[in-house]
């Protein structure tokens, strides 16, 4: 198509730059109330301190979490076949997800409508799965990527998942799991330490330091695990990066390590996993000091960090095959068409600013603390 | 092989899902813009009435808009879980409408949601007012990039297949936006929305009038629904006509399965409202037809001849046949991609390729297929008539209803006679489940009837789905309905606890004394709230 002003291989790279963006605007802001959520329970303990927590997250968590739901949507529009091949595969895990973010609407509806104790235990905990769970599982995901997930696919692209549910809870994909865990509960509790004071806010900054800490550590031993014990995966044959998408044209080989291979490529990759670091460190110290926008900002940081570690050293995979390696997926062999892409892009350039300044603005008109009182005075509260 | 127990599971798990969250989405698109009139009316008028009804209605808006999202996250997904061939095979031209409905709509709705609740005391009338049209905007923009995306299910314009890719790409993406399908069922499908909204307000409303409760707001709202519903109600039947009409341009069997028309009729064809089933669900041996109706509906015309069934299997067989050779040409293509004979057949009969694939299902190697096979998939072009005959009759009947309805109310509305009749306040009431019956058929009728195909004469359903496990399904499946069901149930009783408490200034339970506690008091003292970034 010599009429679209991008060539196919910059439009590639600027959907695999994006897509990891809208992941990232989910881990951020949807973070912020799986967090919360996550939380919940045991950073309050009276309904008048859930309900304030509630509260907080009340106005903007369905905004956040349509963040998810474009990533979901951008995959499929920028990356077809990766989005067959992986929710195919990861078929239950999906359904865990999809069951527990189901709770995660209805709970906040539900739970205020009736004053009974045992009724709002049952939301709360609701809530703290629809929270909890998907925070682990998609960080157990992220762990199986790197690990490489067992498919194939066939001449007419048709793909074959050879695993099953219980393989995907590999030591190497739990450890992930934790890290997401864990740098989404720091991220909830840096919230709720910016909304409340007292005794809630005073937890937050306990259970989100020890949340930071462990984070800290698990990630850098993740480091050390795709360093020394785990197999990365390399292109060996030419790739065309404007060619026609064909991911069987393409030879794979396996090396312990291999995952590093892109930091020595491009030294400035390294910054990724520095700014976790960083970001993990900042949050701990932020809560430490009672600093309320630069420990929510920290940890924002450190996901960004994190996230964006795994996107680079997968680099240009976007799903490794493990049983079958010249079948895994790359953004240069998974993508949509040239005119797809572009179209998509134009959309997005167009759209994604007035979101990000519309959300920015319902952020600023509901700023502020909250607190008993004002959830009192408003009839809709949950 | 294809295994077709793990196809028909699919398909009902999507089935099942897709038409829980349409109990939720339709109520959402009416009671927004229903709720979004009624703040505009409080706005212009300052009557604290008004603010009431708004908040009532929108209370109930919140506990349906809360299913509609928890229904709809697993929607957004079960694409690639369930179908994942078909997510790779026309992911190129599907995957953009549901991008752009999450950028365009669903942020839209979602993010002013949020303040339509929590907002009311920390915006200016106008600003929140904004607000809720905003949000009820996001609600139909939603619908429209959504009915986009199953428009080009039912009618794929602006694409074609590329053997280097085996895969749908798109050719025209305007020409996919505009598709005439998309538009008719844009149309249709969210007035059915607002008639069901104003279905909703109105029913609620004659019971607070039987109950001789909350009198001022429940006339006043009767009598936005009455006219709001007038014209949707017109609007789904006009709106509906033309969903036929554009129907019969490119899916002929559906309307041919609708009307059980299993033989050609000379035009103009007759409009069947009755029909018994003759021997093994065949062409009926008993019908009551009104002459030239179903031409005219149909064809818009005296002169065009609506095909029948057996007319549109004997043209399936020949496309199957030229599907073949599309098949043919493209392995030859897969094998050596600089075959250039193939590639020149291939472009000549790509448009067949689809129906070629219907024969998946009896063998692998489609160009050796028997003629018995090519009978057999021919005959799976049909999709099952009577279910379609008869829901479709149910979706008019009621078409025509609602309109007789409104009339009628609209009349008394005008000359106030609200209260003043207790039967008609009970069928007032007892109506509220109709919408929902016509909007479950409607979806019923575009997507059973599309059937064998999940793209119209690109892709069979059979061969879209995932290689997913029967115990997979089984479980899946068996989680959704219980849980959907449960959280069904859940909301219907608070909705009905809602209505009994009935509008008030507050409504949730006065703050008691001990739910002041300790903890946030200390807030009030706090200084500056102008550093807390979130
Ligand atoms: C004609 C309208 C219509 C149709 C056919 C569908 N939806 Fe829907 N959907 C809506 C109209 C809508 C809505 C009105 O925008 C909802 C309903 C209630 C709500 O909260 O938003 C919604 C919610 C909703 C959400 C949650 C959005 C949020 O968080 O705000 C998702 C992810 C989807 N839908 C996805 C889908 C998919 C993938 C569908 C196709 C199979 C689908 N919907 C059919
Ligand atoms: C929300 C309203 C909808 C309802 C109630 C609905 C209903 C149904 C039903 C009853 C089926 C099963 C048909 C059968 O297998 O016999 C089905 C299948 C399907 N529908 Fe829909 N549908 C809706 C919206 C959509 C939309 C908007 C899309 C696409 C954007 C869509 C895509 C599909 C797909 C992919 C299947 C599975 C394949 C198939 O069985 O045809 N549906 N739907
Ligand atoms: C005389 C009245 C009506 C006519 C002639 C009519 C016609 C149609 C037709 C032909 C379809 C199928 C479109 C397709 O094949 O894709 C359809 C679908 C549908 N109808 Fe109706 N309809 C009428 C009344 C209603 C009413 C009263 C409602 C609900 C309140 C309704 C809701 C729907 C819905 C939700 C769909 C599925 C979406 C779509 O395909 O547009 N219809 N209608």
């Amino acid at each position: 198509m010599s009429s679209i002003p991008l060539d196919y291989e910059t439009l590639r790279l600027i959907w695999w730059a994006l897509l990891g963006i809208l992941l990232m605007g989910f881990a951020i802001m949807g973070g912020r109330d799986l967090g919360v959520g996550t939380l919940l329970p045991f950073a309050a303990r009276t309904d008048a301190e859930r309900r304030v927590l509630i509260n907080l997250m009340g106005p903007t968590w369905e905004g956040n979490q349509v963040w998810l739901i474009l990533g979901g949507g951008a995959i499929f529009a920028a990356f077809p076949p990766l989005y067959a091949v992986s929710f195919s595969g990861f078929y239950l895990a999906m359904i865990v997800i999809l069951l527990a973010l189901i709770l995660r609407p209805v709970g906040f509806k539900f739970r205020g409508k009736i004053k009974d104790d045992r009724w709002r235990a049952v939301w709360d905990w609701a809530l703290f799965i629809g929270g909890f769970v998907p925070s682990l599982i998609f960080g157990v995901a992220v762990g199986n990527v790197l690990l490489g997930a067992p498919f194939h696919l066939d001449d007419t692209m048709r793909n074959f998942y050879t695993g099953n549910f219980f393989q995907l809870l590999m030591p190497f994909a739990l450890l992930c799991g934790l890290v997401s865990l864990g740098m989404i509960v720091t991220q909830g509790a840096a919230v709720i330490a910016g909304k409340t004071i007292g005794p809630v806010a005073d937890r937050a900054r306990t259970f989100g330091s020890l949340a930071a800490i462990v984070t800290l550590v698990l990630f850098a031993l993740g480091g050390l695990w795709i360093a020394y014990g785990i197999q990365g995966y390399a292109v060996t044959s030419v790739i065309d990066p404007n060619a026609p998408i064909n991911p069987l044209a393409k030879t794979v080989a396996l090396s312990t390590g291999g995952w590093l291979n892109n930091y020595s490529l491009y030294p400035w990759m390294i910054t990724a996993p520095v700014l976790g670091f960083v970001g993990l460190v900042g949050a701990l110290i932020g809560l430490q000091l009672r600093l309320r926008l630069p420990t929510l900002l920290a940890s924002s940081l450190a996901i960004f960090g994190i996230i964006s570690t795994a996107g680079l050293s997968l680099f240009p995979f976007v799903l490794p095959s493990s049983t079958v390696p010249n079948s895994s997926l790359t953004l240069w062999d998974a993508s949509s068409s040239h005119l797809t892409l572009f179209i998509m892009l134009l959309v997005t350039v167009f759209f994604l600013p007035i979101i990000v300044l519309y959300t920015g603005w319902v952020f600023r008109v509901m700023r502020g603390p909250v607190s008993t009182q004002s959830i009192d005075k408003n009839p809709n509260a949950y | 092989m294809i295994d077709m127990t793990v196809v028909e599971l699919s398909r009902w798990q999507f089935a099942a899902t897709a038409m829980y969250h349409f109990l939720f989405v339709p109520l959402t698109i009416g009671l927004a813009i229903l709720i979004a009139i009624m703040e505009s009316v409080y706005v212009m008028t300052g009557r604290e009435v008004w603010r009431k009804a708004t908040l009532f209605w929108g209370t109930l808006f919140g506990v349906n808009f809360a299913m509609g999202v928890a229904t709809g996250i697993v929607m957004e997904f079960q694409f690639g879980m369930n179908w994942s061939y078909y997510s790779h095979y026309v992911g190129d031209v599907f995957g953009a409408p549901l991008a752009i409905e999450g950028l365009m709509a669903f942020f839209l709705e979602a993010t002013f949601i949020g303040l339509f609740f929590f907002g009311w005391d920390r915006l200016s009338k106008i600003g929140h007012l904004v607000v809720t049209w905003l949000m009820a905007l996001g609600a139909n923009f939603s619908a429209l990039w959504i009915l986009v995306a199953n428009g080009w299910m039912q009618n794929p314009v602006g694409a074609k297949f590329n053997p280097d890719t085996m895969r749908m790409e798109v050719t025209d993406f305007i020409a996919v936006i505009f598709n005439q399908v998309a538009q008719a069922k844009f149309v249709h499908t969210v007035s059915a929305g607002y008639l069901l909204g104003a279905v909703f307000i109105f029913a609620i409303s004659c019971l607070f009038l039987l109950q001789g409760k909350h009198i001022e707001i429940a006339k006043r709202s009767m009598v936005v629904a009455a006219s709001f519903g007038l014209a949707s109600a017109l609007s789904v039947v006009v709106l509906g006509d033309e969903s036929g009409y554009v129907a019969t341009e490119n899916q002929k069997m559906k309307i041919a399965a609708m009307e059980a028309s299993f033989h050609t009729e000379p035009a103009p064809a007759p409009w069947t409202i009755f029909a018994l089933p003759g021997p093994d669900g065949g062409a009926p041996e008993f019908s009551i037809s009104i002459p030239w109706l179903g031409g005219i509906i149909t064809t818009r015309s005296l002169d065009k001849e609506l095909p029948g069934i057996e007319e549109l299997v004997h043209n399936a067989e020949a496309r199957i046949r030229t599907g073949m050779i599309a098949y043919d040409a493209l392995q030859e293509i897969r094998a050596d991609g600089t075959n250039a004979a193939a590639r020149a057949t291939f472009d000549e009969h790509w448009a067949d390729l689809g129906y070629g694939l219907l024969l998946k299902k009896y063998r692998e190697d489609v160009g050796n297929a028997t003629e018995a096979e090519i009978k057999m998939a021919a005959a799976d072009t049909v999709p099952d008539v009577w279910p379609l005959f008869w829901t479709f009759r149910i979706m008019m009947g009621l078409g025509f209803f609602f309109i007789a309805f409104f009339a009628v109310w609209f009349y008394r509305a005008s000359r106030g006679w609200l209260d003043t009749n207790r039967p008609m306040l009970w069928i007032g009431l007892l109506v509220l489940p109709l919408p929902w019956v016509a909007i479950e058929s409607g979806w019923f009728i575009a997507e059973f009837g599309r059937q064998p195909w999940v793209v119209e004469g690109v892709l069979p359903t059979f061969y879209a789905a995932s290689g997913l496990h029967f115990w997979d399904l089984v479980i899946s499946l068996s989680f959704f309905v219980a849980l959907y069901s449960t959280l069904l149930v859940i909301m219907v009783i608070l909705m009905i606890k809602v209505i009994k408490a009935g509008p008030k200034d507050t409504l949730f339970d006065a703050p008691d004394s001990d739910d002041i506690d300790h903890v946030m008091v200390a807030v009030a003292a706090t200084p500056a709230t102008k550093e807390i970034g979130s």
